[in-house]
């Protein structure tokens, strides 16, 4: 548990956490491994965990129906992958697919929002970060939307 | 330096060699036609060419091509107005007009000593060939060289090949980004501003060099001085409606400056309040 919780307090998404709250959020937490190919997350289905990316690399992708498959976004070592867990009605919004081995920190959101309702503190910490990847990839998406780099530039 | 005596006067270069980059980009090899002895084409890194079709017009485009290498001018091209898909018709034997070099250069000079992050985007990409292939050239008067580089697909990449040979290399760092792929890409996918965060910089000892939309460029600066580099060390590529390519027109007039003639490199810290200002 000792390594967990050091893994976690280490992840750039937890710098700057308490030892309290780091040992709140190592209650919720499993180590898992998936395999290239594996999915992480599906379209539509619950969104029971939180990952923090360890090693790998994961790609976000969306069923775009005849256009097929298409990938908006991937996260790699470094990265944190999901606030669905946090807002209701719990489900993911895209397919989240292991593009080469990828060892993460999976944390069970059912167990974090309780720790979050409990402890108002671990929650504003956690809505803090969570606040600034939206912000993040909110800019992001934007500029994918401008076609930076389409013809009429 | 080619000779030229009147920089309105184009001169006519015959085209070597065209390579098909992407479904809308190519690149031309061109050698001078009338050579008074001189078959070279001098430029610095960074520097643009007027280039003109005849009938059609004529367009300002960066050249692509080695510095090291002058008998041979390249320009790297897309497609998107009617000048630039008139080139695109072109084939080897053709002539095109060119007046220049013009403009300012990358600091590849002044980067000595430093490491190097140099940030493309897109078509971007082109105009910062001749800036890496100098530094290659020249590899052990750097520190890490960085190039973080995004495109729209991955269909859409310039470069391929030589991307993978730098990306093979012991002492170069390459990341490639995509706006958006289909299921078989395994690269990244996002925006090059976020590759920012995943190099090593060390702001007290880093030039970066960036070229791409002025929008991409916004947000690589944004994204270079959160993590600690001054204005004055990260070099951007403008680009304007230029003309004349000598300052006189006034086409490519941004505030105080002309694009052509000052530019279209500038240090950051030079255009900073222009860069807000939407009329400009």
């Amino acid at each position: 548990m000792e390594n967990l919780k050091s893994v976690i307090g280490e992840h750039p998404f937890m710098q700057g956490l308490d030892e309290h709250t780091l040992d709140t959020l190592v209650g919720c937490a499993s180590n898992v491994r998936y395999n290239a190919g594996d999915y992480l997350a599906r379209m539509g289905q619950p969104a029971e965990h939180f990952f923090i990316i360890r090693h790998g690399h994961v790609s976000l992708e969306i069923n775009a129906g005849p256009r097929g498959i298409i990938g908006v976004h991937t996260v790699e070592a470094g990265d944190v992958l999901g606030w669905s867990w946090l807002i209701e009605p719990y489900k993911w919004h895209f397919d989240a697919r292991a593009v080469e081995l990828t060892r993460v920190i999976a944390l069970n959101g059912e167990c974090l929002r309780k720790k979050c309702e409990q402890d108002h503190d671990i929650g504003y910490a956690l809505m803090k970060r969570v606040a600034q990847l939206m912000e993040q990839r909110l800019t992001a998406t934007r500029m994918q939307l401008l076609d930076m780099y389409g013809t009429h530039v | 330096m080619a000779a030229q005596t009147d920089p309105m006067l184009p001169r006519p270069f015959r085209i070597e060699k065209v390579t098909h980059e992407t479904a809308d980009t190519f690149t031309f090899e061109l050698s001078q036609q009338q050579t008074n002895g001189n078959s070279g084409f001098d430029f610095a890194c960074g520097q643009f060419n007027m280039l003109y079709t005849f009938g059609t017009g004529e367009i300002p485009v960066s050249i692509s091509g080695d510095p090291a290498r002058p008998q041979r001018l390249v320009h790297t091209i897309r497609a998107v107005g009617s000048v630039t898909r008139a080139m695109k018709k072109l084939k080897k034997g053709d002539t095109l007009g060119v007046r220049g070099p013009f403009g300012s250069a990358w600091p590849v000079q002044q980067a000595e000593g430093n490491d190097v992050v140099i940030i493309a985007g897109g078509i971007g990409l082109a105009p910062l060939r001749p800036a890496i292939y100098s530094i290659l050239q020249n590899r052990e008067k750097y520190g890490n060289v960085v190039l973080l580089y995004g495109a729209r697909t991955p269909q859409d990449i310039l470069f391929e090949k030589e991307l993978r040979e730098w990306r093979g290399r012991f002492d170069m760092q390459v990341l490639i980004t995509v706006d958006h792929a289909l299921g078989t890409w395994k690269g990244n996918i996002g925006v090059v501003p976020d590759l920012i965060k995943r190099v090593k910089i060390d702001p007290d000892n880093t030039i970066a060099m960036v070229c791409g939309p002025e929008i991409m460029m916004r947000f690589c600066v944004i994204g270079l001085h959160n993590r600690g580099m001054e204005h004055d060390t990260i070099f951007v590529s403008m680009e304007r409606n230029m003309k004349c390519g000598i300052g006189l027109c006034g086409h490519c007039q941004y505030g105080p400056e002309f694009i052509c003639k000052d530019g279209p490199v500038f240090p950051f810290s030079k255009i900073r309040t222009l860069f807000d200002i939407y009329e400009l």
